[in-house]
């Protein structure tokens, strides 16, 4: 009975959610107030395991509730529970693509969503980005001096080697990620 | 059959190696899907981005399910999306039964912090691939600055931008590139 309430919940998650993995988590929060299957803990705890694995997390997050819930089938449950919306979606867009593949208008519209596409992929990445080059809060540009104390200048750094290497040598992405873990494992960053 | 299987062990495979989300993943497509399996042209990526970003669903999954769907059709996009998430279910299940501390060993978060400065890395070098493609005229530099700009600063959904650059391609390229030709 938990399994399928458990589904519930997750496609109604896969449903409404829309855009990255964090956008599932206020849906967390209702659930867990909702039903108590966990606490707002948990939730923290799961968000830090998610992004620190690899996996997209969205998909994360719905294992890790899902197995808190009701152990294994719950993992499973949940987050085929989750797929299961953008799925069903996913193939009704694909086949109207597929349909009006040969239109003009559509042609016309989608080269204006690639730039339009690109544009929003680099802008999301700016946010990863001032994480990962920025620590803790900052009071804004006005004072410099504690501006410039916020940069994590190691980081740019291995930003920009990173950046060079992959421009020059077109190694798999996953060896670059490799590199940078030993690296951040080596000078403790 | 044997196609499916090599689409979920591809997608197993990219599951594994995404860290961060969608947007991480966009490297790793373009390495495996588009230069290697060639399954889908730089150009599509693109399409199933801007659709994937303003339909229900998270990012990653959306992607994998286009890309299994244009491949094999409904049984691709099922295998596709079955095999991205495959790792992380087995990943998480394993740490959330033995390691509930694993977020906050030390070895873990030095790793981390090495790894997010990657993801960056990796997803600059994917959009300047992506701009190549897409940037080609006045008007798509145009719609490129815009949407940075409007998503990066201000608080606009992206459905709205999304249908909003839509409509300004119908104009530009349909209604006023029909009247010049």
């Amino acid at each position: 009975m938990i399994l399928l309430r458990l589904m519930y919940e997750f496609c109604k998650t896969g449903l409404f959610a829309v855009g990255g993995g964090l956008a599932t988590l206020p849906f967390l929060y209702e659930m867990a107030e909702k039903t108590g299957w966990f606490t707002n803990q948990d939730i923290l705890n799961l968000v830090a395991i998610s992004e620190s694995t690899p996996g997209a997390i969205g998909i994360n997050m719905s294992t890790y509730v899902g197995f808190l819930t009701s152990g294994i089938p719950g993992a499973i449950c949940a987050t085929l529970a989750l797929a299961f919306p953008s799925i069903v979606i996913i193939v009704l867009v694909a086949k109207c693509m597929e349909q009006f593949k040969n239109s003009p208008i559509v042609a016309a519209v989608f080269k204006a969503l690639r730039p339009a596409s690109t544009g929003l992929i680099l802008a999301a990445s700016l946010s990863v980005a001032q994480l990962a080059f920025f620590k803790g809060e900052w009071s804004g540009f006005s004072q410099i001096g504690s501006f410039l104390a916020t940069i994590n200048l190691p980081a740019i750094v291995l930003a920009v080697a990173l950046f060079a290497f992959m421009r020059k040598f077109k190694m798999h992405p996953i060896a670059y990620i490799g590199i940078a873990a030993a690296i951040g494992l080596i000078f403790q960053m | 059959m044997k196609e499916l299987w090599k689409l979920y062990r591809v997608f197993f495979s990219i599951g594994i190696c995404t860290f961060g989300g969608g947007y991480a993943m966009l490297s790793l497509l373009q390495r495996v899907i588009v230069e290697q399996y060639h399954w889908a042209s730089e150009e599509e990526l693109m399409d199933y981005y801007a659709i994937g970003q303003c339909t229900p669903g998270i990012i990653a999954l959306n992607t994998s399910t286009f890309i299994g769907y244009k491949y094999k059709k409904l049984p691709g996009a099922i295998t596709a999306t079955l095999g991205f998430l495959s790792p992380s279910i087995l990943i998480i299940v394993l740490i959330a039964a033995f390691m509930t501390n694993y977020a906050s060993l030390p070895v873990v978060n030095h790793a981390f912090a090495g790894i997010r400065i990657c993801v960056c890395a990796l997803i600059l070098d994917a959009v300047l691939k992506l701009g190549k493609k897409s940037i080609v005229d006045k008007s798509s530099v145009i719609i490129f600055l815009v949407v940075v700009g409007l998503a990066a600063f201000t608080n606009i959904s992206t459905i709205l931008l999304v249908i909003a650059a839509g409509i300004a391609g119908y104009l530009i390229y349909y209604v006023m590139g029909s009247k010049r030709a």
